[in-house]
């Protein structure tokens, strides 16, 4: 889940306030750039590539970065969208909804999927994202791009592209728009 | 909302939300591996006093598809005939560990009395006497929904011209159907002879109509119900052969249809009375869109009640 769905669901729900910007729409679109050239390097290139933005903030990202690899190299590489909200580990604990219909464009079978979302926080997402992905095939590997990584890991996940490594605390927010990235925090007891 | 017993108490954003939520479920029935973990260690039990074919192995499907184990209750081969009541019945299987029922019963109110009983299980109205059939509802508007926007047509209901044909007055379908098609703005007509209407409709928000060849030529739906053979008895028709000549969708009348019409079918069909075979086979006719659609539909329910944590409708 990006945080966007995180911070309307309880016990988080709320209106998110903005305290600080800590990336402007130039660090975005630099860091997006840059990622694009590490997946490129670290992959000799783009074929088999597929990127998989999560819904819903992970999809705006891979979109920009598909743009990117346009602008570099020329080549178009298929842009999917998943929803993992059926596989969460936290279905029965808080409500729990899909926001998006899945759509995986190509089969995965022996791909490299990039999975991309806006905000690496307790993993939990990029685990049921990992169990989502197996429903429709074996990709030859799975890599992780996220524009922030704020810390607080509560599984043995790591990220592979990272625009942003950020110092967090447990109750701030990180939002993740198209102009940049802001840090702030839930203000409770108002309707979002 | 802990329980879908009625169209009624799902209310238009009810029914939107399901049919909204549908889409994600007809994906992951398409998956490769048309399976989500989303309610792993739930036990959903089908309830059947009646028999069935889709319903009961529609619902079955849609709880496996989401990682739910299913029990079966059949009547025929249970302590029923034993003299086991309906009551001692839920509460064995609640005992069991059962956290929905979905229950079908040749009698009207069966669904609520079972929810009274059911000790915080979740009840799905599988079909009770000629009320309700809920999901079957919810099912044929999806279908008309996904039908129209298939063939690049407005999907909304609302404003779509809606005729139910034949048999309302034992139709737990026509009954669901009606609510839910004018909950979301759709003008229905009622077309059957007078016998097999029921004897008022006060309140129903329906026109009624006893010639069909005139409102086919202006529907973009119809909706054919199942001319109920074992009623032959009751006299309700002079024969099959004057109903069908009447008020069956036979080939030369399936051409009086717009081109975009949609012929719809709850099953299961007397193929040569109330649908003749090859109208059955037209591909306009989403008969078997609507058994597909039917578990996506039903995984959507299953997951509202028992997996999702909101609230479902009002």
């Amino acid at each position: 889940m990006a945080e966007r769905e995180r911070r309307t669901a309880p016990p988080y729900g709320g209106v998110f306030v903005a305290r600080k910007r800590v990336m402007d729409a130039d660090a975005l679109r630099r860091a997006i750039t840059r990622i694009a050239h590490e997946i490129l390097e670290r992959n000799n290139g783009l074929e088999g590539v597929i990127l998989v933005g999560l819904q819903t903030g992970g999809v705006p990202l891979a979109r920009r970065l598909a743009q990117a690899f346009v602008e570099i190299e020329g080549a178009e590489v298929p842009v999917g969208s998943l929803d993992v909200a059926l596989h969460r580990d936290d279905i029965g604990l808080r409500p729990v909804m899909p926001e998006a219909v899945t759509h995986i464009p190509v089969p995965l079978d022996g791909a490299i999927v990039v999975l991309v979302d806006d905000v690496l926080f307790t993993g939990r997402t990029i685990r049921a994202a990992l169990d989502a992905l197996t429903d429709y095939g074996r990709p030859r590997a799975v890599q992780l791009a996220v524009m922030v990584d704020r810390g607080h890991r509560e599984l043995p996940i790591r990220p592979d592209y990272v625009g942003r490594n950020l110092p967090t605390r447990r109750d701030e927010m990180v939002d993740v728009h198209d102009e940049g990235v802001d840090l702030g925090e839930m203000v409770k007891g108002v309707r979002p | 909302m802990k329980h879908l017993l009625s169209i009624a108490d799902l209310g238009t954003d009810g029914i939107e939300e399901v049919l909204h939520l549908t889409d994600s479920f007809v994906e992951v029935s398409a998956r490769p591996i048309p399976k989500v973990p989303a309610l792993r260690g739930k036990t959903v039990v089908s309830l059947f006093y009646e028999d069935s074919t889709r319903t009961r192995l529609s619902f079955e499907t849609a709880a496996k598809r989401l990682s739910a184990d299913t029990m079966t209750f059949t009547v025929g081969s249970s302590s029923v005939n034993k003299g086991e009541s309906l009551r001692d019945t839920v509460e064995t299987l609640r005992a069991m560990g059962a956290d929905a029922f979905v229950v079908r019963h040749g009698s009207a109110g069966v669904p609520w009395q079972v929810a009274a009983w059911s000790a915080g299980a979740s009840v799905v109205n599988g079909g009770d006497g000629w009320h309700e059939h809920p999901t079957q509802a919810l099912l044929d508007c999806y279908t008309v929904r996904r039908a129209r926007a298939e063939r690049g047509l407005d999907p909304a209901l609302a404003g779509l011209r809606v005729a139910i044909v034949g048999d309302v007055k034992h139709s737990r379908v026509a009954r669901s159907n009606v609510l839910a098609f004018a909950a979301l703005g759709a003008e229905v007509t009622l077309v059957a002879p007078p016998t097999l209407l029921p004897p008022d409709l006060t309140g129903w928000p329906v026109e009624v109509s006893h010639d069909l060849d005139t409102t086919l030529a202006k529907c973009d739906v119809v909706y054919l119900l199942r001319m109920q053979l074992e009623r032959q008895h009751e006299a309700l028709v002079p024969s099959l052969r004057e109903y069908t000549a009447r008020y069956g969708l036979t080939s030369g009348r399936a051409r009086l249809l717009a081109d975009d019409a949609l012929v719809l079918h709850p099953g299961p069909m007397n193929r040569g009375v109330e649908i003749a075979g090859d109208v059955a086979t037209h591909p306009n006719a989403v008969i078997t869109q609507q058994v597909a659609n039917g578990v996506a539909v039903r995984m959507a329910v299953l997951f509202l009640l028992l997996g999702a944590g909101g609230d479902l409708g009002g």
